[in-house]
């Protein structure tokens, strides 16, 4: 009796909270309620509001109306070190802990003074194995942060959150970095922790772990809270529908009729840079008329593969074939003249230039030839000409070709370099992360448009971290870790699950 | 407090601040004539005369801008690649040096027609060669520039220092460290008769003209602004960057010297250590009022230039030190910079 009604306690709500910048409403007289022992989903796109939302609860920003309670108590807006006391915690997308420590210390630092600090550690060292035991929470208290993996760090960051005696715990796009595998296991330790009466916010885009976590979804649109639905009475298609407010379809490519190879990498070695991996003796084939999906956990040598194709690096050992013929000095301008189109990862800072017009933006990769210029003279003409046919082509809402590009959303920002890209007419096309941040109706389009691509015969090589869009779109699967490749894997014929042991770095001939 | 970017400044803005920011400096100015113990009404008349009181006074402020637009443009070229060129000192006195090198009897021979382009061709090549060095530093090993070109500033003073106290030094000149004086027809000629504007502004202004075609119709002025706003993007795109910044090095470093070879051959005639007032990094300040436009080099330099004109005149007249100028210059640029921002961003308070 006394459990029941103790369940449906609420710990945390939300009443009339609005947060505007300038002419934007971010959020938008939201309210809400957590209750004890509950797991909500906070689900909407990229510029929905919901990390505002969150920055505003967690007193990183001063909510212009509303007010936000915990435990029943109203919390003070701005204050940071509040919401911690009160009993939250949030574990943020990109971790918060010091390399060169061990994970105790991680863990400690910041709780006690600093005159304190070493004493008592018995009782916290009892206290995180004790926490780390009954919520599943397997990591070895003395190892350095540096050694561990990204879903052990994260377990750490749960440690850190959990030792604080958060009741409250906000994940934000916790399964971003980890395998399916790795999820499954968060999702278990969020499981026993909301059986020891624990509430969780738990912020996602990825539909189908907010189905099989949460028990209410909250769906955020324009900052506005659109929907608030029971998750056993609503679907996937439903919600995705909620999030866009417009119906949507799923892309569906055909059977593709791969042709000849068009790029081939013989034993590709590339040093590492920093903490990013290298190249590890690489082979592949991309072939005409076939999507290639390159699957994998961020960070194992994705990037030096886009870089590699881009021309930003050169192969230090192994071979690099474009179109049969060996390729020399190879640089980025010589990858756009053998024909490879490149939509880089981070349009903003690598794809364009934000002070640039459109037009000006259109051409970075073609304006030292005709009809861009003549002999070192711009045509500002005929540029103008060609970045309104694709303004016009690929549907890139925008007040003219004249705007500089940094007014445009990321969707129709990526449409302009789709359009750049395409209208060179590659024959190898590298796509790096191409629908990342985009709302539902631009990964749509832009889905499409490789596919399309695909079909009039070009070889596509998609790098995603979203394996269900590497699923979807591919027709043939290469998996990538510690920046080695796995064999070839033909559509339909791996689970997510069986992948997952390859993006985990097990089969590869090598390993231990 | 934060700053919000504006997205589109109205026109109100980008005229408002700037305004605001004269007459603030015009205020601070007021009160410190009144500190130096004289009417600030009649100080800043005397100024105005002074600058462009008289034909004979606007001729003398357009003299002394010439050498302002060249190292202006040195430095508006430079910075738009974000290539710190703080060297525009150094690179006039190469210009300079290269000036007395060549009109002093070296090539007696040739007329002047064909002696005066080659001597600027001459100095030009001498700038941009003092600015290549920093820039492969740069380009290769990652040295920052604003280091290399400022301390060759001291360098080449001392070198140039030594050349007019030894080889360079004028035997006819009483002692005085100074070089020996320009042939007749190594002499850039006056615009008008027995005034000493010379053909060194003409050639200023048309200077002014080329960059302004370079940056706004050429590959290589699309090219500099691409480097200048976003290198990584820049060389994704296949952009070379670091030949880029070369070619933009090689333009600055010519601008820099033709200013000094423009104040040898144009006005001075010789060479002599004080022959530049600080040009070099008062170009810095001239392309900063301009925003690295061409055109506003040109106006903002003759701006300059009349107020230390019109601050020397008025000195005379008004028993106030010629300091004033320098500090009106100083705040006129914090004023305009802050008005710069005020107009690209909003202060929000939160």
């Amino acid at each position: 009796m006394t459990n029941k009604r103790e369940a449906q306690d609420t710990v945390l709500r939300l009443s009339g909270i609005t947060k505007r910048f300038g002419a934007l409403t971010a959020n938008d007289a939201i309210s809400f309620e957590l209750k004890r022992g509950e797991v909500i989903a906070l689900l909407g796109e990229n510029g929905a509001g919901k990390t505002t939302l969150m920055n505003i609860l967690f007193g990183h920003y001063t909510a212009d109306e509303g007010r936000v309670e915990v435990f029943g108590q109203p919390l003070p807006p701005g204050a940071p070190g509040a919401a911690l006391a009160a009993g939250v915690g949030m574990v943020h997308q990109h971790f918060t802990l010091a390399d060169n420590m061990s994970v105790l210390d991680n863990i400690l630092l910041g709780t006690e003074p600093l005159w304190r600090l070493g004493m008592g550690r018995g009782a916290a060292r009892r206290k995180v194995e004790t926490l780390a035991r009954d919520f599943g929470l397997v990591v070895d208290p003395d190892a350095k942060i540096g050694a561990l993996s990204v879903g052990e760090r994260q377990r750490v960051e749960i440690l850190k959150a959990l030792y604080r005696d958060a009741r409250i715990l906000i994940l934000d796009e916790p399964t971003a970095v980890l395998t399916p595998q790795e999820t499954d296991a968060l999702f278990e330790t969020l499981r026993k922790a909301v059986a020891q009466g624990l509430s969780i916010i738990f912020i996602s885009h990825k539909l189908h772990e907010v189905m099989s976590i949460s028990s209410r979804v909250l769906v955020l649109r324009h900052g506005r809270l659109v929907g608030e639905v029971k998750t056993d009475e609503t679907d996937r298609h439903r919600l995705a529908e909620l999030m866009v407010g417009a119906e949507i379809k799923a892309v569906a490519p055909s059977e593709a009729t791969p042709g000849e190879v068009l790029l081939r990498l013989s034993g590709v070695s590339t040093p590492a840079q920093g903490n990013r991996p290298g190249l590890n003796s690489v082979d592949l084939d991309l072939r005409a008329g076939q999507i290639t999906g390159l699957a994998g956990v961020s960070g194992n040598g994705q990037g030096a593969l886009a870089d590699l194709l881009s021309g930003l690096e050169a192969p230090t050992e192994g071979e690099m074939d474009v179109a049969g013929t060996r390729v020399r000095g190879w640089s980025p301008r010589t990858a756009v003249a053998h024909g490879i189109g490149r939509i880089p990862e981070d349009r903003h800072r690598t794809g364009t230039i934000a002070e640039f017009t459109l037009t000006e933006n259109a051409v970075l990769e073609g304006y030292m030839k005709p009809p861009f210029s003549n002999r070192g003279w711009m045509d500002w003409s005929g540029a103008e000409r060609h970045t309104a046919e694709i303004i016009d082509k690929y549907d890139v809402r925008c007040p003219g070709p004249d705007t500089r590009i940094r007014l445009l959303s990321g969707g129709n920002m990526q449409k302009l370099i789709l359009g750049r890209v395409f209208e060179a007419g590659p024959s190898i096309i590298l796509a790096n992360q191409p629908v990342r941040g985009l709302d539902i109706g631009a990964v749509t389009y832009v889905q499409e448009q490789l596919i399309a691509a695909r079909d009039a015969g070009a070889a596509v090589l998609l790098i995603s971290e979203d394996l269900d869009e590497v699923l979807a779109l591919s027709d043939v699967i290469r998996v990538m870790s510690e920046g080695r490749l796995s064999p070839e894997f033909a559509r339909g014929s791996m689970t997510p699950a069986e992948l997952g042991v390859w993006m985990a770095g097990q089969g590869f001939e090598d390993a231990a | 407090m934060r700053l919000e970017p504006v997205a589109n400044p109205t026109l109100g803005r980008s005229i408002g601040f700037p305004a605001a920011a004269l007459a603030l400096t015009v205020v601070v100015a007021s009160l410190l004539t009144l500190l130096a113990g004289a009417n600030p009404f009649e100080t800043l008349g005397l100024i105005l005369a002074g600058a462009a009181g008289s034909k004979f006074a606007l001729l003398e402020t357009l003299n002394r801008a010439t050498p302002l637009i060249f190292t202006g443009l040195a430095v508006a070229v430079a910075f738009r690649a974000k290539l710190w060129n703080i060297g525009a000192e150094a690179q006039f006195y190469a210009g300079a040096l290269v000036a007395v090198l060549l009109g002093t009897g070296a090539l007696g021979f040739l007329p002047w027609f064909v002696l005066v382009p080659v001597m600027a061709a001459g100095a030009m090549l001498a700038g941009a060669l003092m600015l290549l060095g920093p820039v492969v530093l740069k380009v290769r090993l990652g040295v920052d520039e604003v280091v290399t070109t400022l301390l060759l500033n001291f360098i080449m003073l001392l070198f140039i220092s030594m050349l007019l106290e030894g080889p360079l030094k004028d035997p006819m000149g009483m002692g005085w460290p100074k070089s020996e004086p320009l042939d007749r027809a190594a002499r850039l000629p006056r615009i008008v008769d027995g005034l000493r504007l010379h053909w060194g502004f003409g050639i200023a202004l048309i200077s002014a003209g080329v960059i302004w075609v370079i940056q706004a119709c050429t590959t290589l002025g699309y090219e500099i602004r691409a480097v200048g706003q976003n290198p990584q993007a820049a060389r994704f795109a296949g952009i070379p960057v670091g030949w880029v910044l070369i070619k933009t090095a090689l333009l600055s470093g010519g601008l820099a010297a033709l200013a000094g070879w423009s104040e040898v051959a144009g006005l001075k005639g010789n060479l002599t250590l004080d022959i530049s007032p600080g040009f070099g990094y008062t170009g810095i300040i001239v392309a900063m009022l301009a925003l690295l436009h061409p055109g506003g080099v040109v106006v903002s330099a003759i701006f300059v230039a009349g107020i230390f004109v019109g601050a020397d005149s008025m000195s005379r007249a008004a028993e106030v030190p010629t300091y004033i100028a320098d500090i009106l210059l100083a705040t006129a640029l914090l004023f305009m910079v802050l008005a710069i921002l005020l107009t690209r961003f909003r202060v929000v308070r939160g």
